[in-house]
């Protein structure tokens, strides 16, 4: 099994696995990754906030790599080192594409549904700097509607890819798209046409910002008032392994079950996340436990387990009637 | 020297069945001919690297999709003497083993297309094309292929994402094309002129062409002269001419126009460095700069640039270096593919940026800022057209800072826009 050192700390790896992967693996370290989604094939390379020094190609080949690389993208060889936050050249290229995907963005976090819980946000909170020196109008497209049930704000996107690539590798047919080129590309059907089939609603699990979000919960709470339960339910097209998101004994929203890198564990239908939103439907098996440096987990420590409690025994309630 | 200005060509039996694959990729090796569409890596290299491992298909294709502002060649070529290109995809072909080759020209050399198909069409009818090629036993299709007007295209492997018929967004290497590139099969992807040179080769053998030009650089080199000489147009030169001598020379460019003096020179095409005067015909050794990829980039991007496609842009005294970068700023904006962050985003601000110094609203933090931002996305993007977009912008800045400052001093004399550069600004900077 190849060895690969990343920050002077060694860790043994299957062969194929990237240098991501790798630093999930040893979980210290890791770099960022807005586009890159473990479980959507081809994704990743695109926003560069990733990026590592490899100051040793491998054992065969030691030269050091010529530029940064992508590290979603590359593939450890046995010997490799790789340099992330010890390498000011890094750092500084990635507060580089931090301010890059800062200045034409619309910086609405207070109306912003996805706030709490945006990528975006960790980054720039990580690598931002505090005000920017971008001085001119920031790009606006105009409103496109793609739907009932997904909301669409081109003007947070950040081009990540993320949502086609859902589309076409869950979706029998993808009706959305990257149109255009450049500073202009936006997300788009092609023609004013609706997203929507059983597992659209995973594109908005999937959108690292609040370019898609979900309409059914719009305005409704901020996310850190909300409290992540998991729960099932015999679902006949999905897993039906989901998160509600209470609020007192409300649940707000439906969503995939994430785990440290806010990835799905897998991918659930539609009918699931927007029309099965009462406490009956489901089947709850306990808090989701958050990690700490969420904004989410503000209210979350002192989630009242009583609560829970309640839900659960209300829950048996209903079944035994 | 004009060796891809000939009618006269070889009968292609004799190598095709009389030369092995091999041999005709041996020859080339041995002829140092170096890709002539910018980066300037050995062809017969770049061959040898095509995966023969696999059943798969393999694939030529011909990059046409000539659009570095500075650069014109290809289409001179092609619109004059199409038969030299389709006689170098054949020879080129049947060296990879390839069955079908496409040629990927741009969009708007919708005339050059019809030529194409034209001169392919005499060629099936003639029996160069098509099955057992000339009773070899060789088979070849060869199509034309138009892109839709993108310069992005003209990457690689955007080029083989267009032909699939995708969107034309680079993809993310490894994997080479080399191993896997149009549907996935083993694809080679040459210049045009880099495959009409292998036709010369053959014909005088590797390694007579290498004798031609100096060390690694090998045999001639169509340059597209243009900017404020007195004769622009596509030159052949032979490797090795030096810089002084290809502008000031009645058989090439003709001296400058107006008999002004020389400021600056893009060596090749609008995405490498621009050099200064006082580096344009001496290396920083103190040798002649000689239209080489050794010496033109001799020294780095301190004081060197690239041969690159060969668009060899001349500027006069006259000329606003902070204009002509805007002017390349907005091209690279306007082309970038949107794919990446830094390339999306940094191409525009620069261009913005470079738009309020050059008329006038500029400060002196932006000079800065420009600097900062071109160091940033160099490097860091997916594909060449990041670096392509930086390095101009940085070359002026480091070559011509001076200008820049000029503007951001005095707003009013640049608010002009067409005002005239003034030698005297340099003094009244410092």
């Amino acid at each position: 099994m190849p060895k690969v050192t990343i920050d002077d700390i060694s860790i043994e790896v299957p062969a194929g696995t990237t240098i991501l992967q790798a630093a999930r693996m040893i979980g210290e370290n890791v770099p960022p990754a807005m586009c890159y989604y473990s479980k959507l094939e081809g994704s990743g390379g695109k926003c560069r906030t990733c990026l590592v020094k490899v100051t040793k190609g491998s054992e065969k080949d030691p030269r050091p790599m010529p530029k940064l690389v992508a590290s979603c993208r590359t593939t450890v060889m046995d010997g490799m080192e790789v340099r992330n936050t010890t390498s000011p050249e890094v750092t500084d290229a990635r507060k580089g594409v931090t301010e890059f995907l800062l200045i034409n963005h619309p910086l609405d976090c207070p109306v912003c549904d996805q706030a709490g819980e945006c990528k975006l946000q960790d980054l720039s909170y990580e690598h931002g700097l505090a005000k920017s020196r971008y001085e001119f109008k920031r790009r606006e497209f105009e409103r496109k509607d793609i739907g009932d049930k997904i909301q669409l704000h081109m003007n947070r996107c950040i081009l990540c890819y993320r949502c086609t690539q859902v589309a076409e590798q869950l979706t029998p047919e993808r009706v959305h798209g990257v149109l255009n080129r450049g500073e202009v590309s936006e997300i788009s059907t092609f023609i004013e046409q609706a997203v929507d089939n059983e597992f659209s609603g995973n594109m908005i699990d999937v959108c690292p910002v609040g370019a898609l979000t979900d309409k059914t919960f719009r305005f409704k709470s901020r996310v850190w008032f909300t409290k992540p339960v998991n729960a099932h339910r015999n679902c006949p097209t999905c897993s039906g392994k989901v998160t509600l998101w209470y609020q007192g004994e409300e649940v707000l929203r439906v969503t995939g079950r994430k785990n440290r890198w806010n990835e799905v564990e897998d991918f659930i239908c539609n009918e699931c996340r927007f029309d099965k939103k009462e406490t009956k439907d489901w089947q709850i098996e306990g808090p989701v436990s958050v990690d700490s440096h969420s904004v989410i987990s503000q209210n979350h420590p002192k989630i009242e387990l009583p609560v829970i409690q309640k839900l659960i025994e209300s829950d048996k309630d209903s079944t035994q009637k | 020297m004009d060796i891809l200005n000939t009618v006269d060509t070889i009968p292609l039996e004799n190598i095709l069945g009389k030369k092995s694959p091999d041999e005709v990729t041996e020859e080339v090796k041995t002829s140092g001919l170096r890709g002539r569409g910018g980066a300037g890596f050995p062809s017969g290299l770049k061959w040898s690297f095509l995966d023969k491992s696999t059943d798969k298909p393999r694939y030529l294709l011909c990059n046409a999709d000539e659009s570095e502002p500075g650069t014109f060649k290809d289409r001179l070529l092609m619109e004059k003497n199409p038969h030299l290109l389709i006689e170098g995809m054949i020879l080129s072909s049947y060296a990879l083993g390839c069955e079908t080759a496409y040629i990927y020209i741009r969009g708007e050399y919708m005339f050059i297309l019809r030529i194409l198909e034209k001169a392919i069409q005499e060629a099936y009818s003639k029996g160069f094309l098509g099955k057992n090629i000339k009773g070899t036993g060789y088979n070849l299709d060869l199509y034309v292929h138009p892109g839709a007007g993108a310069y992005i295209c003209g990457e690689e492997t955007a080029l083989i994402e267009s032909l699939e018929g995708k969107r034309g967004n680079p993809r993310i290497k490894p994997p080479f094309p080399a191993v896997s590139g149009l549907w996935d099969c083993p694809t080679i992807v040459n210049n045009v002129e880099t495959i009409a040179a292998v036709v010369p080769i053959l014909k005088m053998g590797g390694a007579e062409y290498a004798k031609i030009g100096i060390g690694r650089s090998t045999g001639t080199k169509l340059i597209s002269a243009s900017g404020n000489i007195n004769k622009p147009g596509v030159y052949e030169i032979v490797m090795g001419v030096s810089v002084e001598e290809f502008i000031y020379s009645d058989e090439y460019c003709g001296g400058i126009k107006d008999s002004n003096d020389i400021k600056a020179c893009v060596p090749g095409g609008s995405s490498v460095p621009i050099l200064p005067k006082h580096l344009l015909f001496k290396e920083s050794t103190g040798e002649p700069r000689l239209m080489t990829y050794e010496s033109l980039s001799e020294g780095g991007f301190q004081t060197g640039s690239m041969l690159g496609s060969g668009g060899f842009i001349v500027y006069d005294e006259k000329q606003c270096i902070v204009r002509n970068t805007w002017n390349f700023a907005r091209f690279y904006h306007h082309e970038s593919c949107g794919q990446c962050s830094p390339c999306r985003e940094g191409t525009g601000w620069m261009e913005r940026v470079l738009h309020n110094i050059e008329y006038g609203h500029g400060n002196s933090d932006d000079i800065d800022l420009l600097w900062d931002i071109q160091r940033r996305i160099e490097g860091n993007t997916i594909c060449p057209l990041g670096d392509a977009a930086a390095w101009p912008v940085a070359a002026a800045i480091r070559h011509f800072r001076h200008e820049f400052e000029y503007h951001v001093k005095y707003p009013h004399r640049v608010m002009d826009a067409d005002h005239v550069y003034q030698p005297e600004m340099k003094t009244l900077v410092n």
